[in-house]
């Protein structure tokens, strides 16, 4: 397997991991978002869709492990990708042109991912933690979605979510153009499109996700 | 100071050697609007002979945007601020009375300075060398009209082969990565009948010798495209990478020797 | 003065070349690998001979002074390349390209070298084709071809307005492939700075590395030049930056014969001179020609815009002298004619140039039409002057475009110096006194690929594989000379830059040596040459040393040889007294203006022999029309 080693060591090869795991990934938060939007429904409606998934515990555990290879392997190789480049240019311009040949999202992508991954960090610690290792199964079935309450009426908390799935938006913006262009999947035919229906997510993912913290901010949960 | 003239304040790299620190120097010069940016270093250079100091060192040829010796980054830009040319196709016209211009060489671990605004770039021939052509030898080739090849074939392939191998796009990458110069070539032959033999071991080649030399890899920011002399498009590297992934998974060779 | 043998074979032109490639000695393949070639030069006859021979076998040596192979000024080729394919089925054929060749070059080329370009045109498209050079395709999938001009068939290959380029890179992907295959040990940024002669046989060269500033010797059994013309005499010209003389001009002074020196083409159809600080003249493609219409106005020091200049005010003076071919005149015929409007003081608001006006073509056949057309040149037009051309006529000048001079060679490319061979627009061979658009492709091609590659082995065949080592005298004597030139050059520290010498040489030869030629300007330039000369070796300023970058350094050795060129090209002009091509000695005239040639006593090649400072030796070589009748060109 020599060979495949290589492949994914090549400068192509790890912009393909960041490309497949980034659409894995991407694919999750539609998931998880559509199962965020159960909150909106009421404490019953989140803490018996929280139940369900406990139903089904040993593959949500395997899911999840896949998942964290996934996101090991693309904040990994990300942070890899970034310092080598970095060291592939190691002066810089005296005078940069960079805002005029570059979008936003596509520079800020190491900036923008640090700071989702603190707050994966973060958010795994508060609600992950809280809603597997906290005391026995029954009584955690009526915790779910105080938990989340409480959290989000913290400010400094919803402010940090809000301003962590905004930039989520921008790094979904360029990377999910970027991860089919990637494939060698960039055609003059549909590409346009692919580059439009990566805003479109990238903005929907952001509202859809800031929207919560904000509503139960502004709404005390009532 | 002859009538007509702008007055312009240069911000020019001098660094004596490869290994030498450089800075910026500060240059006054009054210059004609018809002169291009070259010609305006040809009169400062002049002066400061004739002052016997230290000329400011570029390369240029042919000074007409085909040979890609020449490349400063011109306020930031390689090439200077305006799109599709090459340094030498930039004329002080577009400058204001009393502006400051700031000139730099290009910037790439790949490509060291040599002397002021003079750069390496020989990586690009290592590139060449690993598999940039079609092992054919000279004499025992068909007829040319033996091989049709559809207009728009042609006319893909062309795009691809007008990279005049400048090196503004490894300039303009934050990440100086040599892919669209690369991806220029390979898609040269990726799409023309006469590149197919080669097709899936060519590109595992060139793009293994990119690697070692120390370019970066793309990230898909565009900045090559939008900096490039000729326009190559990034559709290049879109078929590039699908080569390069394609020619993993399908060819039998485990071990690319360059 | 001798009379040169140029080993023509004997027999029917038609099959010269493949009779005496039959005759020539062969080397069997595993001995081919026992000797070492050096080739100067990586444009387009260096790179496809490079590339050719060491698929052969040979150890190829390849040198340029470049930062990479792909640089040379071959590159900047625009329109296309010539080929007797007759795929248009318009009549064409070896024998027409060959005989529309010796015409074009006004009856001074040696027909049989010319045949043989004609005879192997052919090959090099489909070798070019091969390698993947993307010529322009009809909707067919076939090749498509354009005319040229000085043809009456569409013969003309093209890649878009780049076709130097596209086969440039095809010659240099050919020898990229050698050298990853190692037969081809490539040095970048190498200028050769002296040939190596050892007992009257090119056995080495000299180098200069332009990063370090070391001079190096390398050694081998045969050294070819392939390092192109010396349009930068002129200072402006459409040649690149750092064209230059010096790997040829060196060469003649160890002895190679220059032939035709006064042999230069001056292309009609360029950018005219801005001011003081201009570096390079930018041409302009020819085909613009076929729309545009070139006038000026009738009166003298008319200093109104262009478009306030009526009608009945404008001398279209081509359209005028000759009818029958109009704005489409040769080239020599058009530049002569620009130079005589401006002479009489005519010139667009007093300039240096005449106006090319689109005007008539753009209300015949819409904007959009010439757009089409021209769009692309258009815009480099705008670009740098900063005019639009679509409401302001072109501005345009003639131009020194390309040197159909060079040194001596016979049928085998080899010049008198036994072991020395000389390619493309180096060598004198195939163009006669005036080149036809889309050949100079051709030529470097035809001489790299399909010429060299047999005639190399013939030599060779004769020589034993044994290698001068470099510590033999005479490379150590070279290395000292040189050395001890680049010393004095920088211990001279005068008032006058390379450059400002440079230009006033320009000056002199573009007055006098330039268009129109006569006695009295040439003794003058000898003299004022000689003077300039003078004045470089006492007066130069070079700055900086000579161990490492010094790009001065490197300008004050070319600028040298010039000044020597420029006295033998003026010598030559003088020698000539008559005109042909792009010699137009104004002495020699018809009534109306037209070349005069003199094919009794001047149906020759002047070959110079280099005796010393300011002094050669003249020796001939006759030529033959045994194919193609001398006539009288008439384009009226």
């Amino acid at each position: 397997m020599g060979w495949l080693a290589e492949s994914l060591n090549s400068s192509i090869g790890k912009k393909f991991i960041m490309a497949v795991t980034g659409l894995s990934l991407i694919s999750f938060l539609l998931i998880h978002l559509i199962g965020n939007f159960t909150l909106y429904g009421g404490p019953e409606a989140f803490n018996g869709y929280v139940e369900t998934l406990e139903i089904v515990k040993p593959v949500i555990r395997v899911i999840e492990l896949v998942l964290a290879l996934i996101f090991i392997l693309h904040i990994f190789n990300g942070i890899k990708l970034w310092y080598e480049n970095k060291k592939a240019r190691p002066d810089t311009y005296a005078v940069d042109s960079k805002k005029e040949n570059t979008t936003f999202s596509s520079r800020t992508m190491i900036i923008s991912g640090s700071i989702v991954f603190i707050f994966l960090v973060l958010h795994l610690a508060t609600f992950w933690v809280a809603f597997n290792f906290s005391g026995d199964t029954h009584e955690k079935a009526m915790v779910y979605y105080s938990v989340v309450l409480e959290w989000f009426q913290e400010g400094w908390y919803a402010g940090f979510y809000v301003i962590a799935v905004l930039l989520l938006g921008f790094h979904l913006n360029h990377g999910f153009q970027s991860a089919f262009q990637t494939f060698g999947w960039n055609h003059k035919k549909y590409f346009p499109f692919i580059k439009k229906l990566g805003t479109i997510y990238a903005i929907l993912m952001a509202v859809g996700f800031a929207s919560i913290p904000i509503y139960f901010f502004i709404n005390g949960g009532n | 100071m002859s009538a007509g003239n702008i007055n312009l304040k240069l911000k020019i790299w001098r660094q004596s050697g490869m290994r030498a620190v450089g800075a910026f120097a500060d240059y006054q010069i009054s210059v004609s609007p018809d002169s291009s940016i070259l010609e305006m270093l040809d009169d400062l250079n002049n002066d400061l002979e004739k002052q016997g100091k230290d000329p400011v060192v570029f390369e240029s040829d042919c000074r007409e945007g085909i040979c890609g010796t020449c490349g400063l980054v011109i306020n930031g830009h390689p090439h200077g601020p305006k799109p599709k040319i090459a340094t030498c196709q930039l004329h002080m016209r577009h400058f204001n009375e009393g502006d400051t211009v700031w000139i730099e060489p290009f910037r790439a671990k790949a490509f060291p300075v040599i002397k002021d605004l003079m750069v390496d770039r020989e990586g690009f021939d290592k590139i060449m060398h690993a598999g940039g052509y079609v092992s054919i030898n000279t004499g025992g080739v068909p007829d040319a009209n033996e091989i049709p090849i559809p207009k728009d074939v042609a006319s893909t392939a062309m795009d691809a082969a007008e990279c005049i191998g400048c090196g503004a796009c490894v300039a303009a990458c934050k990440n100086a990565s040599a892919m669209l110069f690369v991806s220029a070539k390979v898609s040269q032959y990726s799409v023309l009948p006469q590149g197919q033999p080669e097709k899936y071991e060519r590109v595992q080649k060139m793009v293994k010798v990119m690697d070692e030399l120390g370019f970066g890899s793309c990230t898909n920011t565009y900045a090559c495209e939008a900096e490039c002399p000729k326009g190559i498009s990034v559709k290049n590297i879109a078929r590039l990478n699908r080569d390069f992934i394609m020619s993993k998974i399908k060819s039998n060779t485990t071990e690319i020797e360059v | 003065m001798a009379i040169l043998d140029s080993k023509v074979p004997e027999g029917n032109i038609a099959e010269k070349w493949t009779n005496h490639k039959f005759n020539m000695k062969l080397i069997n393949p595993a001995n081919k690998r026992k000797y070492d070639i050096i080739v100067v030069g990586t444009g387009l006859a260096g790179a496809s001979a490079v590339a050719s021979l060491a698929e052969l076998g040979y150890n190829v040596k390849a040198f340029t002074f470049h930062d990479s192979a792909r640089r040379a000024h071959s590159i900047a080729a625009q329109g296309g390349i010539n080929a007797a394919k007759n795929y248009q089925n318009d009549g064409d054929s070896i024998y027409r390209l060959f005989y529309d060749t010796v015409k074009g070059g006004d009856f001074r080329a040696r027909e049989a070298n010319v045949y043989r370009l004609a005879e192997v045109s052919n090959n090099i498209i489909d070798q070019c084709v091969a390698q993947g050079v993307p010529f322009a395709r009809d909707y067919g999938g076939l090749l498509d071809n354009r005319s040229f001009g000085g043809a009456q068939v569409s013969r003309t290959f093209y890649a878009r307005g780049q076709t130097g380029q596209q086969l440039l890179l095809g010659a240099y992907s050919a020898l990229n492939r050698q050298v990853a295959k190692k037969k081809v040990e490539l040095f970048t940024r190498k200028e050769m700075v002296e040939l190596v002669v050892i007992d009257g046989v090119a056995k080495g060269i000299i180098t200069r590395d332009l990063v370090t500033g070391e001079l190096n010797r390398h050694t081998a059994h045969a050294v070819i030049l392939a390092t192109g013309g010396y349009s930068n005499v002129f200072f402006l010209s459409t040649n690149a930056m750092n064209c230059n003389t010096t790997a040829i001009w060196r060469a003649h002074k160890k002895g190679a014969y220059f032939a035709n020196p006064c042999f230069t083409q001056i292309h009609p159809t360029c950018l005219p001179l801005h001011g003081e600080g201009q570096s390079k003249l930018a041409l302009m493609s020819e085909s613009l020609r076929n729309d545009g219409r070139i006038w000026v106005s009738k009166k003298k020091n008319d200093m109104r815009d262009p478009n306030q200049i009526p009608e009945e005010e404008r001398d279209y003076y081509l359209e005028r002298k000759y009818p029958s071919f109009g704005n489409l005149s040769p080239r020599d015929i058009s530049s002569r004619s620009a130079k005589e409007v401006v002479d009489e003081g005519r010139g667009a608001k007093g300039q240096d140039a005449v106006y090319l006006d689109f005007k008539d073509a753009i209300n015949r056949l819409g904007k959009k039409n010439i757009e089409e057309k021209y769009g692309n040149l258009f815009e480099i037009y705008e670009t740098i002057t900063g005019e639009n051309p679509y409401q302001v006529p072109m501005k345009i000048y003639p131009a020194p475009h390309y040197t159909m001079g060079g040194l001596w060679v016979d049928y085998n490319l080899m010049s008198n110096l036994p072991g020395l061979f000389v390619l493309g627009e180096a060598n004198f061979s195939d163009h006669g006194a005036n080149r036809l658009g889309a050949s100079a492709l051709m030529q470097g091609l035809a001489d790299g690929y399909f010429v060299i590659p047999y005639t190399i082995g013939n030599y060779l065949a004769a020589d034993k594989p044994t290698l001068v080592p470099t510590d033999h005298e005479e490379f150590a004597k070279d290395e000292a000379a040189v050395k001890n030139q680049v010393d004095k050059l920088l211990s001279i520290n005068g008032t006058k830059t390379v450059d400002d010498l440079h230009k006033k040489l320009g000056r002199i030869m573009w007055d006098k040596i330039g268009m129109g030629r006569n006695e009295k300007g040439l003794k003058e330039a000898i003299e004022e040459i000689r003077e300039l000369k003078k004045v470089f070796w006492k007066d130069v300023k070079v700055v900086g040393n000579s161990d490492g970058v010094n790009q001065t350094l490197e300008r004050a050795g070319r600028v040298i040889d010039y000044l020597e060129l420029g006295e033998l090209m003026a010598l030559d002009a003088l020698d000539r007294n008559e005109s042909c091509g792009g010699h137009f000695r104004e002495e020699y005239q018809t009534p109306e203006g037209e070349a005069l040639r003199d094919d009794e006593n001047f149906s020759h090649v002047t070959a110079w022999e280099h005796k010393g400072d300011s002094a050669w030796e003249s020796h001939i070589e006759p030529l033959n029309f045994e194919y193609v009748k001398l006539a009288t060109r008439s384009y009226k």
